[in-house]
């Protein structure tokens, strides 16, 4: 099950991006993004509202399939995968919803047991203490009967990283995990998710927007603008980059107003043209 | 010219959306008839769960419904009998309407009420809220996991509703028939059991299968295409019940038709 060209220089990446694009309809969200995800590390993808960082985490879990280019995960190209083998190598994944998306008519336990009634053939005492141990690992102990309505939005985030983390994946994806929670609450899930990578060496992609937790939890980090990718590095080159769009995103400097006449009218033909194609 | 490319527009779409209902059926077809035998058990848990929601707490209102459906078809049955003297037909009138048309019918509009517009809410919230999404990362397929319990639950309950239906119709028929027409409680029965054939109820059942089919397949595809956001959900409900009633008016026309020129031969 490996792919036929293996890279030489080290352990192969957990996955990998070609030159990857991804349209809805006659718009092009993702105009070629090429990076890899080592083993064990946590990635964390960040960029503005629209900048196609939620629709690269989508294409990435196989809800959106590209138009061209590669995603190699655990040597099968999602590009051309097959629903049989996607539905295989889901059970690799997990991903972790930015609502938390818990099936309301269900408790909580119910929920977080769900895939492995639905993939295992275990027994209901083994899924009932596995369901235990997962809701231990995010500090949800004693919330199986709630239903997810009963939860604040903290708790729903932390349900929702225990049925992510119900299969056992090698890869944990986050979309926006502290988006809409108080700051306190949000530097919880955040050590949550260090706490997670420590324990399990698991690969982790997270897509946010909030600057502190990116720089606490990323290994790395890759800025999305306008569905290109602008810098990838530690969180350390990052700081010291240089790039104009880092340096704005960054340090959080407002769109420049548009002054040239020229600029303007630029704009104004290309934004024609893009709707065009 | 702008007219016909407009008319031809809308037949198009149309037909797509009568594929889209055929392709879901089909689908909820295969995950209950082939795929038990490509180890993908069929959810009979949840689908017992749905048949309870769609059928068993449906049984008061559409029994009421039909009670006063029956008795109203005696009355009006009876003015026009009554000038040619033939008032003791209000009970073969009443069971073969009741039997053949109107048991079923009345049955679909009451479900279309309570599940076709809820399966489309639940669904569409469930999209809007990302749970349909998260089904599909746990490789959980929706249509297998939450559309083909409510087929099931719809293609047996209907039918089974629509038998209590008319009897709850003949009931209602009985009243006007006991008190005004003289007849007795068993007379008029055995009234309604002579003017009976098994085709006329059977007719009946066959529609009401579907019936079931269209108002879930309706129901399900609004949900499943509902955009994002909430107003969308409230959109969606609207157009499966404003859609179901047609469709099942359409389906109803049609097997009558073949219903008819079958038993004409």
């Amino acid at each position: 099950m490996s792919s036929p060209i293996a890279p030489p220089l080290q352990a192969a990446p957990a996955i990998s991006l070609k030159n990857l694009r991804v349209s809805y309809g006659d718009r092009e969200i993702l105009h070629g993004v090429s990076f890899d995800v080592q083993q064990g590390e946590t990635l964390v993808i960040l960029g503005g509202s629209g900048s196609g960082k939620s629709t690269l985490l989508r294409t990435l879990v196989g809800l959106e399939r590209p138009t061209s280019g590669e995603i190699w995960i655990k040597g099968k190209n999602l590009a051309t995968i097959s629903d049989e083998e996607l539905d295989t190598l889901r059970r690799h994944m997990g991903m972790s919803f930015q609502g938390g998306a818990l099936f309301g008519s269900m408790t909580v336990g119910e929920n977080v047991a769900l895939p492995l009634r639905e993939h295992t053939k275990l027994e209901d005492p083994t899924i009932e203490i596995m369901l235990r141990l997962k809701l231990d690992q995010v500090g949800l102990s004693g919330y199986e009967d709630y239903y997810p309505s009963q939860l604040s939005g903290g708790m729903k985030k932390r349900a929702a990283v225990a049925r992510a983390l119900a299969m056992d994946p090698e890869i944990l994806f986050f979309d926006e995990p502290s988006a809409g929670l108080d700051p306190i609450i949000a530097a919880g899930i955040d050590e949550l998710i260090i706490e997670l990578k420590k324990a399990f060496h698991m690969t982790i992609i997270v897509v946010t927007h909030e600057l502190a937790s990116a720089f606490l939890i990323a290994d790395r980090m890759v800025l999305i603008n306008k569905g290109e990718v602008v810098a990838l590095g530690t969180p350390e080159e990052m700081k010291n980059s240089p790039h104009p769009r880092v340096r704005q995103f960054l340090d959080r400097i407002p769109e420049p107003a548009v002054s040239q006449e020229l600029d303007y009218l630029q704009m104004l033909t290309e934004e024609r043209h893009g709707q065009r194609r | 010219m702008e007219l016909a490319v407009q008319i031809g527009q809308s037949v198009l779409n149309s037909l797509a959306y009568l594929g889209s209902l055929a392709t879901l059926t089909a689908r909820a077809g295969y995950y209950t008839v082939i795929a038990p035998f490509q180890g993908k058990p069929v959810r009979f848990q949840r689908a017992i769960t749905q048949a309870m929601q769609v059928g068993v707490r449906c049984i008061p209102i559409l029994s009421l419904i039909t009670f006063f459906i029956g008795l109203i078809l005696a009355l009006q049955a009876a003015y026009e009998l009554k000038k040619f003297g033939a008032i003791n037909f209000v009970a073969s009138a009443v069971a073969i309407s009741m039997s053949r048309e109107l048991g079923p019918l009345i049955t679909a509009v009451v479900v279309i009420g309570r599940s076709g517009s809820s399966f489309a809410a639940e669904i569409g919230t469930m999209k809007v809220t990302e749970e349909l999404d998260a089904l599909e990362t746990m490789a959980i397929n929706p249509v297998q996991f939450l559309v083909t319990p409510k087929f099931i639950a719809m293609a047996v309950m209907l039918p089974c509703l629509t038998i209590w239906a008319n009897a709850m119709g003949v009931l209602g028929g009985s009243i006007f028939g006991v008190t005004k027409a003289g007849f007795t409680f068993t007379s008029y029965i055995n009234a309604t059991t002579d003017a009976l054939f098994l085709r006329d109820i059977v007719s009946g059942l066959i529609k009401s299968f579907m019936f079931g089919l269209t108002i879930t397949a309706v129901g399900c595809q609004e949900g499943l295409t509902t955009g994002a956001g909430a107003e969308q959900v409230g959109r969606s409900t609207t157009s499966a019940v404003v859609v179901s009633i047609f469709l099942v008016i359409l389906v109803d026309l049609v097997f009558t038709a073949i219903f008819y020129f079958l038993g004409g031969q």
